[in-house]
């Protein structure tokens, strides 16, 4: 029900930063995530950041998923 | 009526405003000896062997000025284009500007200057014109209507009904940034590769019918984009379009756009590329030909036309992960979505 | 199309449909799993799906789509609003086509009232400053992503002194829903992909109750194909193992807490009330108001004539949307309701279900009811 996409947030004041995806940007808000750190990648919906995304657990996700492609590997 | 002017109910009104309109605007920016004679018609010399080929279209764009053109500059490659894709060569314009009172003299200049500079760039002549303006609130700044005639050479023939199964489907370039730079204007996206794919075609498509390659039919996929225009062409031509997700070359810019919009390329308004439907032994030598051109750089292949299926989607997409859906018809303009 | 990314590569995917078939063919039954949210049925309908799945799992749409719930009074009482010479209604472009009682907002914007489509509330907002003389209403639907975007419009409204700026509220909330499908017993539901983007703000602990409490297995995924993929095999792989749980698949932006900033702002905006959704009826505590504090952002309080509300008749968006019918065995479906002409809400959004079915399965091979 809630399409929202990662960006890079590349710049940041108080409330408001820019964030980036591939060459687009777009001011986001940031009221409802200020510990979002320039540098880091954010959720967008709706023109709010609602979350950062944890690198980490992204990471994990997509060795999980190596993990089944290798499995798959037919003998 | 100068840059920092603003356009007043008179300039529309035959008087002495509307001479100086014509005089200090739009004569010299498209001078040539048919508009100079500021006569009731254009009396054209007599056209080149081969069958006339005339167009119109009505040009509303907001905004009006965006990254890669403007309406002006959209009007005439738009007309060219249309001319272009019949196989014709565009020869004569005419262009009729519905102006809002009130508009800014800076706005109306860089839209008359567009349209001269899409004349050059074309080799077209704008041989006839005109103006009006309404009242303020009755229009949305400023509207272009534009004409275009142009020959089909002797022995093109260029058309759905030689569209056959089989076919390979090439696409020009890149498509959907008309489309996603205007909604991203709309919408506070910016990025500087969001630029309008808005260009005239028709040196691009006489160096592809020179080329040697059987081509069956072009179209511009400009409002509903190559989704719509892969519509029209498999219910004229009787064949179903399929098209492969892989080989679409959308830059990612323009994709970027789309995420975080809602929207579907596929139904972006490109005015800038050509789709094609070529024999498919010349698929080759027609995307060599493509590519050595400035606006086909990027060409590709995207898909190919196979027999109708009764009772399935006359347009089908074979998405990246090798699934598979029926591409429709697009219901109501693309809107901008959260959901 | 699609830039390089390993969540829609076709080897992961590939490997990650033959994976699921595998567990899928150790099921002594079929199972029915559903997927809540609409941005699920959109993505899985896009990508081409349904077709990869395996036999055994049966993949139903629930009422996560915020365009197909919101009931008809909701876009009358819209429209009468925005019939209003001073007020400029504001909406996501989802609403526009939505039929009402007697039009849509895309045909009441016709008629000469000033409707727009903002992306962002906060879009909202900068036409509030733009227009100090006009009343701005935004429609105030969604889920709770959504919702929260709302509280911080309100919030930036109040602390700059914008008292132009309204909402009409029309905010779902995903758990009572869940609660009344599991209870309701109309479909028998195996497991449910949650909604990974609701569960950014409410967090993936909000849904322990669905394990605890009925033993139905949940998942929460995000939206690309290798993540859809990854939730059903959880859900064959809970069901095999008969140990219902809530799978967090989504990490890397779901929290077990979800996000307590979103989570206080809308707790200071709103409430929970009883509320209306379409086709599925009246549902305790399920809805968001506006907390009477701030009755002078509630565009629900300004009297305005609605007319009686008037649903088609014959439409069963409600069966659809609670997944006890497939799109094609409702009477309406391609027969007078169809993405260019919709009668049912379901039909409106691109990710209603009836609209995605209409896009994307009509003519395929995994169609079959």
């Amino acid at each position: 029900m809630c399409l929202a996409i990662p960006m890079q947030l590349i710049e940041r004041s108080e409330w408001d930063g820019t964030a980036e995806l591939r060459g687009v940007q777009r001011q986001v808000s940031l009221m409802l995530c200020p510990e979002a750190q320039v540098g880091e990648y954010v959720l967008v919906h709706a023109g709010y950041a609602i979350t950062t995304v944890d690198v980490e657990e992204a990471r994990k996700t997509l060795e999980l998923l190596d993990e089944i492609v290798r499995e798959d590997i037919p003998e | 009526m100068k840059r920092s002017d603003t356009l007043l109910l008179a300039h529309g009104s035959g008087g002495r405003l509307t001479h100086e309109l014509v005089r200090q605007v739009f004569l010299p920016a498209f001078d040539n000896p048919y508009l100079r004679t500021l006569s009731d018609s254009a009396v054209l010399s007599e056209l080149p062997q081969g069958r006339p080929a005339l167009t119109t279209d009505a040009f509303v764009v907001d905004p009006p000025i965006f990254p890669g053109g403007d309406l002006g500059y959209l009007s005439v490659c738009g007309t060219v284009n249309d001319l272009a894709v019949a196989g014709a060569r565009p020869l004569w314009l005419t262009w009729a500007l519905v102006l809002e009172e009130g508009l800014d003299g800076d706005l109306l200049h860089t839209v008359v200057e567009g349209a001269a500079r899409a004349c050059r760039e074309a080799g077209v002549t704008l041989v006839a014109g005109d103006t009006k303006v309404v009242p303020r609130g009755k229009g949305d700044r400023a509207f272009a209507i534009t004409s275009g005639l142009g020959v089909v050479p002797v022995g093109r023939d260029l058309g759905d009904h030689r569209v056959q199964t089989g076919d390979d489907i090439v696409v020009s370039g890149p498509f959907g940034d008309h489309g996603a730079t205007i909604m991203a204007c709309r919408h506070g996206l910016s990025g500087s590769f969001l630029v309008s794919d808005c260009a005239p075609l028709n040196d691009l498509v006489e160096t592809v019918m020179t080329c040697g390659a059987e081509i069956h039919a072009m179209h511009d996929p400009t409002r509903g984009g190559v989704a719509t225009t892969c519509h029209e062409v498999a219910a004229r031509a009787g064949v179903r379009c399929v098209l492969e997700e892989v080989s679409l070359p959308v830059r990612s810019e323009t994709l970027t756009t789309c995420e975080l919009l809602g929207l579907d390329p596929l139904y972006l308004a490109c005015e800038g590329r050509v789709l094609m439907w070529v024999a498919p032994d010349d698929t080759e030598r027609l995307l060599k030909t493509l590519h050595s051109h400035p606006l086909g750089r990027d060409a590709a292949r995207i898909g190919r036309t196979e027999p109708p299926k009764g009772g399935q989607a006359s347009v089908l997409l074979r998405t990246a992960i090798g699934g598979e859906r029926p591409v429709d018809l697009l219901s109501g303009s693309e809107l901008p979505r959260i959901c | 199309m699609k830039p390089s990314d390993a969540f829609s590569d076709r080897a992961t995917v590939e490997a990650l449909v033959s994976r699921a078939r595998e567990q899928a063919s150790r099921l002594d039954r079929p199972v029915t799993f559903m997927e809540v949210c609409g941005t699920h049925t959109h993505a899985i309908a896009a990508a081409g799906l349904r077709r990869l799945l395996p036999q055994k799992v049966r993949l139903i749409s629930g009422p996560g789509c915020p365009v197909c719930v919101t009931p008809v009074d909701y876009l009358d009482r819209a429209e009468a609003l925005a019939a209003l010479p001073d007020v400029i209604v504001c909406t996501f472009g989802d609403l526009v086509r939505v039929p009402s009682s007697c039009g849509s907002l895309e045909q009441a914007r016709a008629r000469g009232c000033d409707v727009r489509i903002v992306y962002s509330p906060r879009d909202a907002l900068a036409i509030a400053r733009e227009h100090p003389s006009k009343r701005i209403v935004f429609l105030a639907v969604g889920f709770e992503t959504t919702l929260p975007t709302v509280a911080a419009a309100l919030a930036e409204a109040e602390s700059e002194g914008i008292a132009t700026f309204q909402i009409l509220p029309g905010g779902k909330l995903i758990e009572p829903p869940l609660r009344a499908l599991v209870t309701d017993g109309d479909v028998q539901i195996d497991g449910f992909l949650l909604p990974g983007h609701v569960s950014v703000i409410i967090g993936s602990n909000a849904y322990t109750f669905l394990a605890e409490e009925f033993r139905v297995p949940g998942a929460v995924v995000g939206f690309t194909p290798a993540d859809i993929l990854l939730g059903v095999s959880e859900l064959v792989q809970q069901v095999l193992e008969r140990a219902p749980r809530v799978a967090n698949l989504y990490t890397r932006v779901v929290r077990p807490e979800g996000n307590r900033h979103a989570q206080e702002l809308i707790a200071r905006f709103f409430e929970p009330v009883d509320t209306r959704w379409r086709g599925l009826g009246e549902i305790p505590g399920s809805g968001l108001g506006v907390r009477a504090t701030w009755a002078h952002r509630d565009a629900s309080t300004i009297e305005v004539a609605v007319p009686e509300p008037r649903e088609p008749g014959g439409c069963r968006c409600g069966e659809v949307l609670k997944g006890v019918i497939e799109p094609p065995q409702c009477p309406l479906f391609d027969r007078g309701c169809t993405p260019d002409a919709p009668l049912g809400a379901c039909m409106v959004s691109s990710e209603g279900t009836c609209a995605a079915w209409y896009r994307h399965e009509r003519f395929g091979a995994g169609a079959a009811a």
